[in-house]
């Protein structure tokens, strides 16, 4: 590992910085605290946990959530998970959930995470996976063996509470043959003036007729640079889904690999950009492999000068015959000085294939405001409501407590709460 | 009877055009007041700064409502002192449905929360009224709507938040026979369990039938050309509007 760190770091610094989206030049990658260390071990024991920890949790409902919805919960703070826990229903049927650092050490899952630790997204991918490479830390380890079934999502909760610091957690799951799992993923960081930076990786290994769905909601404060990468490969007959609510400064694409035969994605996704924000979201498929599908459904906000940038990327190979894909984005922008931009890229590589885009970018106009409040709702009201009937199909897609503390955010937000 | 809106010398601008100038009238309570003209003449003009619309600007003159000046108040002070306005063209508002939306602004007119079993109550009776399929509560907010589904869904909202007075903006034009016939009842209804005031605008003289109308304006080039009561709905009807146009 050691070997593997340096190699990465060696990678990072001979690639230069990226200059094609959001401007990131008020991140300085050498001051950021790369490893902060709690004082104590991981618990699975929610009373071990230390007070102040337990607190911010708390605060976001993550041990209620488990108590009545998950299958299991890993809780990680700054650099290292704090907690982790798994129902023994869940554990004996097989299934792994557990910190990667753990698991890497435990002989019984050793070589499988070698053999697909970083497989997907190498070092050599981009600046910052090399990045990722050298420094990474925490994150979570999923194995669903072959036809387990997990009716429960297992969730891990992601918060960044030290100031200057850098989250770099790897998240590696593993879907056996004909495996079904729902993981969910929440983040949060408090507002530091110092600019933090979350750089973790996502690899996603969906097996023959296994489905994934991956959830994913991120509330960053407003300072955080979040260039994460998420990437599926997915085999014959397999299913990725993603769903995905962000808000944040971003550079976020999760790419999906359409591997065998068969094999579908599907992205959902929404973006808040608020003031001094800068979205650059969207998602990447790669079909390679004959009659493979996907979907992609994206809504993007923007507000008080806010930008979002959506670049879809449809790559169908010479082999992917009778494949599909649909494209789907709409904008809303709140106001005059908010922009919103939308970047296609379609490469197709064969005839036999069905591919479609489509497109809306608008803007709330007076009119409705107006029809909203002659009906007694004030305009930060009628604003909000309009907001939530643009995010609806999507906050459906959402896990509840998720759709829940969406609806909060698009109320916070539109009220401009939060710092 | 006591008065409930009162106009005084009302004028009022789009972009610096002035569209209506020095119009004075007023609406007692409970009374059924239609406004007539040309198209252009600043019949929705009117009704849209009545209700407080960001559109226009009012240059000079007064809105009085039930004893309190409403010039200056945002639409949603309008609504919720009792004012309402069914609009020419509603809006569709994606993702909303009709009953998450009239929930949300039944309680912002009233300030109170109503129970949903007791607010489904009393919105699928309002709809069975209409001859509305209940299946439309669930529906998004004008989404796909024909327009004469889109006016039965402004004279729906109209029964749920009972105000003191409701504008209606040309709610007959564009529906068929039948439809106006479930739309005045709906409007009866209104007048019915309410006792509300109306100022209906129109082009023709179906939708009044079933109501007692108290007093007929007729505007022209933003002004008040002639007044009477009932009969003069029927003078228009016969011989057009060209006569009021030379008195002003």
């Amino acid at each position: 590992m050691r070997e593997f760190r340096l190699k990465s770091l060696e990678v990072y610094n001979r690639t230069p910085m990226v200059d094609w989206g959001p401007d990131i030049s008020g991140l300085d990658v050498d001051r950021i605290v790369t490893y902060i260390r709690q004082k104590n071990r991981m618990n699975t024991d929610w009373n071990d946990v230390p007070d102040d920890i337990k607190e911010t949790f708390e605060k976001l409902g993550i041990p209620q959530a488990e108590r009545e919805s998950l299958a299991g919960v890993g809780a990680q703070y700054d650099s290292e998970l704090v907690y982790h826990n798994v129902r023994e229903e869940v554990a004996q049927s097989g299934v792994v959930y557990t910190d990667l650092e753990s698991a890497m050490h435990d002989p019984k899952y050793a070589e499988i995470i070698k053999s697909h630790f970083m497989k997907l997204v190498p070092p050599t991918d981009h600046k910052f996976a090399a990045l990722h490479g050298a420094v990474w830390s925490g994150g979570s380890f999923v194995y669903v063996p072959k036809n387990v079934h997990l009716d429960i999502p297992l969730q891990s909760y992601f918060r960044l509470n030290a100031k200057g610091a850098g989250q770099f957690e790897h998240t590696l799951i593993i879907l056996e043959e004909g495996a079904y799992l729902h993981f969910i993923e929440g983040c949060s960081a408090p507002k530091y003036y110092e600019a933090s930076l979350h750089a973790g990786c996502v690899e996603l290994y969906v097996g023959k007729g296994a489905k994934l769905r991956y959830s994913t909601i991120e509330n960053w404060s407003k300072n955080m640079y979040n260039l994460n990468t998420k990437r599926a490969l997915v085999e014959e007959d397999g299913t990725i889904e993603w769903v995905s609510g962000s808000s944040h400064v971003s550079y976020l694409y999760p790419m999906s690999i359409l591997n065998g035969r068969n094999a579908r994605a599907e992205f959902t996704g929404i973006t808040f950009a608020g003031e001094g924000q800068n979205l650059d979201t969207g998602a990447k498929i790669i079909h390679n492999a004959p009659d493979t599908s996907s979907y992609m459904t994206t809504k993007s906000i923007s507000k008080s000068g806010g930008v979002s940038t959506f670049r879809s990327a449809v790559v169908v190979k010479e082999n992917a015959h009778g494949s599909k894909s649909s494209v789907n984005c709409e904008s809303l922008m709140l106001d005059r000085i908010s922009r919103s931009d939308t970047i296609p890229v379609m490469d197709i590589r064969t005839k036999h294939c069905d591919i479609g885009h489509e497109a809306k970018i608008g803007r709330i106009s007076d009119e409705t405001i107006f029809y909203l409040m002659s009906r007694g709702l004030s305009e930060e009201q009628a604003r909000a409501m309009i907001v939530r009937g643009f995010a609806d199909n999507v906050s459906k897609e959402l896990p509840l407590e998720y759709a829940v503390e969406m609806n909060n955010l698009i109320g916070l937000e539109m009220k401009g709460n939060i710092g | 009877m006591s008065e409930l809106l009162k106009i005084e010398g009302l004028s009022a601008a789009a972009e610096d055009v002035e569209l209506l100038h020095g119009v004075s009238l007023t609406v007692g309570e409970g009374e059924t007041h239609v406004v007539m003209g040309h198209n252009g003449a600043g019949k929705s003009t009117l009704g849209s700064v009545i209700m407080g619309s960001p559109e226009y600007k009012v240059t000079d003159g007064k809105i009085i409502f039930g004893g309190e000046d409403i010039t200056s108040l945002s639409a949603d002070k309008r609504a919720r002192l009792g004012l309402f306005i069914s609009f020419q063209n509603p809006i569709e508002i994606p993702g909303i449905t009709v009953a998450e939306f009239l929930r949300n602004a039944l309680e912002q007119v009233t300030g109170k929360r109503i129970k949903l079993w007791d607010f489904k109550k009393k919105l699928y009776a309002a709809m069975e009224l209409l001859e509305m399929d209940k299946s439309y509560a669930d529906r998004d907010l004008n989404v796909g709507f024909s327009g004469g589904e889109k006016k039965k869904a402004e004279i729906l909202q109209l029964l749920i938040l009972a105000p003191k007075l409701a504008i209606l903006d040309e709610t007959d034009s564009g529906l068929d026979v039948d439809a106006v016939k479930t739309v005045s009842k709906g409007i009866e209804e209104y007048k019915r369990s309410t006792g509300g005031a109306l100022i209906v605008i129109t082009h023709n003289t179906r939708i009044l039938e079933a109501l007692t109308v108290d007093k007929t304006h007729i505007l022209s080039s933003g002004r008040i050309a002639a007044e009477g009561g009932a009969e003069l709905v029927n003078e228009v009807i016969e011989n057009g509007f060209e006569q009021f146009a030379g008195r002003e």
